[in-house]
């Protein structure tokens, strides 16, 4: 009896580690229904059940072939950008949920406890976190790059594109532990940072920490990778007479960014791996005991940390360089300068990663240093808005989306930059650290400066990507909501911050926040709403689409490269690899009645063809990752070496390739040149009517 | 195409990959480059790792200091085989350039295997005696950044020696073409990188260790 009770538990560890009933929330729900038990296990069958629905409809469907040959296994940089974005737009959905709730919960717990309890909130503040950096904006920044980057050099793809599909697997793996640890076991409450000591396992010893640590150490590979690839990209493959000051501005940013993956990523993945060794072999970089010192791990967080501050924005800077130098009709003022403003930031980006913890024990010199470095990097940034604003300057503005995206980010984004400056400054900061003055500043650098210019981006590209426009009512109502719910959401939290009301909080006690929570609360409602208009926008859209359609590829009088080819673009993006002339070059190729012309010689075109060793590999190194959380070793075991086979088969293959005849690229660009022949010639004032097919009128010089 | 023309022709060292049109040569210099970003971003992962040893050094917390746990005789026997091994690579490479048989390669690769076989039995014996005599990674910080620092440089070699026996079944296979010679390359920096690595290590852990 005692024999089989035993080898029966040793069975039940080999195959579920340390997993018992009581992990699964919908059963803690079932033995403790308090109301935050409840969310907990309603947010679980929500999970589940959307997985499941989601699973049913594409059998129903029968597209699981289609998504497995066209999507999944593509290595096509195009189609691996759409599939990071719709990743993000899934987190984001969780990430957005979860603000809200949290702004209820702090709006209800004025001297009451709310309806969340203090560690379900804590797993709602890590979470929430967590899948806003890494896996939404990160996701977004990606996709975003590899979509228009290579279209914007004249590249037919990237320069690795088999490690581009890894990459994005390794993504979705981590976002899938993620939304895992929603329906099986808990969350980190150690915020998106992961501080040991507390993570440790004598005050963690739960697998909350591990689902953090293995989905952070997913994405930083990815992000490590991504930026390797994208710089070689770069670096290596533009098109001829492409000289670098000639780039396109976001394909600058997007340089600058991948640098600073492939500096900055490093750190973080030492330091979770290091915090992993202290978790799973008992050893003691970070621990109370034995010699353990936790600043290593926050000298090494934010070395990190900080680079990746400039890893979100860049990028959407780039956004907005295009998106107000398109939508002005002109060119960008100050191109050099914007360069050199891009480049400055990246490099100050490597040094100020202290001010992040000014009050842990340094000297007051080592502050000063740093506040002073901090405090730098608001002259390139100030450069850039002059530059914009210049842009815009006696231009003929069209107040699209994305261009009133881009507006409201220059007046919401000094704010921001001024209570940062607030911060940098040591002395205030030791009184505004940790309090919600300090949530207010990163949001209101991040909300503005990253997520309004990658919807931007987004929006302006999605013609691009699709062959048919957005609805422009719909994006204006959503930046509306966007801005709105923005001031609303922030502002009442540097009042907050500055009362001294801490960040992280479960319940206040001083009845005087109460109003500016109410405000806060309605804030986050509304930001809600403008993010449920963006489906809205394409849902409406796509349901209008003959009517948006642009085959031609150019509807805003666009001026780089990727406007000149169809929408969406061929497969191998270019017919004829362009030659560069000179900055802006599809702009004076069409003022010079360049643009729209057959090649006179076409070639065959290499594709290579589609490949299932990245979504395995991805997969199976979640799975490897899921058994390492629970402790099922078998597990992780057998998918640690699925993902080592993968890669070992792949070296051994050689067929790599299709080769594309050249008759048949020669007939699809004379199909689309008809196409763009016959389309009419839409001036701007008639973008946003069905007359616009495509084809602006020729610039005047 | 990029590259071609008015640039100058593209030299690697033992790349010996014949006239090729300019596609496959962009194709061909961004492998070799790529892989070269790659390293930087290890030798940040092993910079760091650094960084974190030096500050863990004095924190034993009454265990014995690394220092005085492992044997520098080991760890000199240990630098010999690495060294040597970069330089019977260099002979793999010689070969690749010269087009010798790949027999001649096979032998080569064969010599820097076995040495990086004695350099991890090396290293392992000294972990284990290490182990036996109760100096574990959890009895203090210092040591925690001792075992993971060189048993980082010691997975990588490991890796390395997967890859050279991988490369060999590749060259039985499909004989020297293209993605053999270009993965020749590939680990051959990694090879040396190892070694520069170790020679970080030897200087940093080893040699700063017997100082007390």
């Amino acid at each position: 009896m005692q024999v089989a009770m035993v080898s029966g538990s040793l069975i039940w560890h080999l195959l579920l580690g340390r997993f018992v009933w009581a992990d699964l929330p919908i059963v803690k729900a079932w033995q403790d229904p308090t109301f935050s038990n409840i969310i907990a296990g309603g947010a679980a069958g929500i999970a589940a059940g959307g997985a499941l629905a989601g699973f049913l409809l594409i059998t129903y469907l029968r597209k699981w072939r289609y998504l497995w040959t066209q999507w999944f296994t593509s290595l096509d940089h195009k189609r691996i950008g759409i599939i990071y974005i719709c990743l993000a737009l899934v987190m984001m959905t969780r990430g957005l949920i979860e603000a809200v709730l949290m702004r209820v919960q702090q709006d209800l717990a004025v001297n009451a406890p709310g309806i969340l309890a203090p560690d379900h909130f804590a797993q709602f503040f890590s979470t929430h976190g967590t899948i806003m950096i890494f896996f939404v904006v990160m996701p977004l920044i990606a996709g975003l790059i590899n979509f228009v980057m290579p279209l914007q050099i004249g590249a037919r793809d990237v320069a690795f594109p088999l490690l581009n599909s890894i990459s994005l697997w390794l993504s979705v793996g981590g976002a899938g532990l993620v939304m895992v640890s929603l329906v099986i076991g808990e969350f980190s409450t150690g915020g998106w940072s992961g501080y040991p000591p507390y993570t440790e396992l004598a005050f963690n010893g739960g697998v909350g920490p591990d689902y953090w640590i293995w989905a952070v150490t997913m994405s930083s590979m990815s992000a490590t990778l991504t930026g390797i690839n994208f710089a070689v990209t770069i670096y290596k493959m533009r098109a001829p007479g492409m000289h670098w000051m000639r780039m396109p501005l976001f394909t600058w940013t997007a340089l600058c960014t991948s640098i600073l993956m492939i500096y900055a990523m490093p750190p973080l993945t030492v330091a979770t791996l290091l915090l992993a060794a202290d978790r799973y072999f008992g050893m003691h970089f970070f621990t109370n005991a034995n010699g353990g010192n936790m600043m290593t791990y926050v000298d090494l967080f934010w070395l990190f940390g900080h680079p990746e501050v400039y890893i979100l924005i860049l990028p959407s800077f780039g956004v907005y360089s295009e998106v107000v130098s398109t939508y002005s009709g002109k060119e960008l003022y100050s191109y050099v300068g914007l360069v050199i403003a891009t480049m400055a930031i990246a490099v100050l980006s490597f040094t100020v990663w202290l001010h992040h913890f000014f009050t842990m024990g340094q000297s007051a010199d080592i502050n000063a240093f740093f506040g002073i470095a901090t405090m730098l990097i608001g002259i390139p940034t100030g450069v850039k808005i002059y530059n914009w604003i210049w842009t815009m300057f006696m231009g003929r503005v069209r107040y699209t989306a994305p261009m009133l995206f881009s507006i409201a980010f220059m007046i919401t984004f000094v704010i921001g930059g001024l209570s940062g400056i607030v911060l940098a400054t040591p002395p205030l900061d030791y009184m505004m650290h940790n309090t919600l003055f300090l949530v207010a500043h990163f949001h209101n650098m991040l909300i503005p400066g990253t997520l309004f210019g990658l919807i931007a981006g987004c929006q302006y590209w999605f013609p691009k990507a699709f062959g048919f426009r957005l609805i422009e009512k719909w994006g204006r109502i959503s930046v509306l909501f966007w801005v709105l719910g923005f001031y609303l959401a922030f502002m009442p939290l540097y009042v907050l911050g500055a009362s001294g009301a801490p960040r992280r909080t479960v319940e206040f006690y001083d009845p005087a926040f109460r109003p500016w929570l109410l405000v806060a609360m309605c804030g986050a409602f509304l930001i809600f709403a403008g993010f449920l208009c963006l489906f809205m926008q394409v849902w409406s859209s796509v349901k209008q689409r003959e009517a948006l359609a642009v085959p031609v590829g150019d509807p805003w009088d666009g001026r780089t490269l990727e406007w000149s080819v169809a929408a969406p673009p061929p497969e191998y993006n270019f017919a004829t690899i362009p030659q560069i002339g000179r900055r802006d070059a599809f702009y004076w190729r069409k003022a010079n009645a360049g643009a729209y012309r057959p090649a006179d010689h076409y070639r065959d075109i290499e594709i290579p063809k589609n490949s299932a060793c990245g979504i395995v590999f991805g997969i199976a190194m979640a799975f490897a990752c899921f058994g390492l959380v629970w402790h099922i070793w078998l597990l992780a075991a057998a998918f640690g070496l699925i993902t080592c086979i993968a890669g070992l088969a792949r070296s051994f293959m050689r067929d790599l390739h299709r080769i594309l005849p050249a008759a048949e690229v020669e007939a699809e660009d004379r199909r689309w040149l008809a196409i763009a022949g016959a389309a009419a010639p839409t001036p701007r004032v008639l973008e946003h009517t069905p007359a616009n097919e495509g084809r602006a009128i020729c610039p005047e010089v | 195409m990029p590259g071609s023309m008015n640039e100058p022709e593209l030299l690697h060292a033992g790349l010996n990959l014949g006239n090729h049109p300019p596609a496959m040569r962009q194709q061909l210099e961004c492998s070799i480059f790529g892989f070269w970003v790659f390293l930087m971003s290890d030798a940040i992962l092993f910079a760091l790792l650094f960084a974190v040893f030096g500050t863990a050094i004095q924190n034993t917390a009454g265990a014995p200091s690394p220092g005085s746990a492992f044997k520098i005789s080991a760890a000199g026997r240990e630098t010999f085989a690495l060294l040597s091994s970069s330089f019977t690579y260099g002979m793999v490479s010689i070969c690749l350039k010269h087009d010798a048989s790949r027999r001649w390669v096979g032998l080569w690769l064969a010599i820097t295997f076995c040495l990086g076989a004695w350099f991890l039995d090396g290293e392992v014996h000294d972990f284990l005696k290490m182990f036996h005599d109760g100096v574990t990674p959890q009895r203090s910080a210092a040591l925690s950044a001792f075992f993971v620092l060189v048993g980082t440089h010691g997975l990588h070699v490991t890796a390395g020696m997967v890859w050279i026996l991988l490369m060999g079944a590749q060259m039985a296979v499909y004989g020297i073409d293209e993605r053999v010679k270009i993965n020749f390359i590939r680990l051959g920096l990694f090879w040396h990188f190892l070694d520069l690595v170790w020679v970080a290590i030897f200087s940093v852990v080893y040699l700063r260790g017997l100082l007390g």
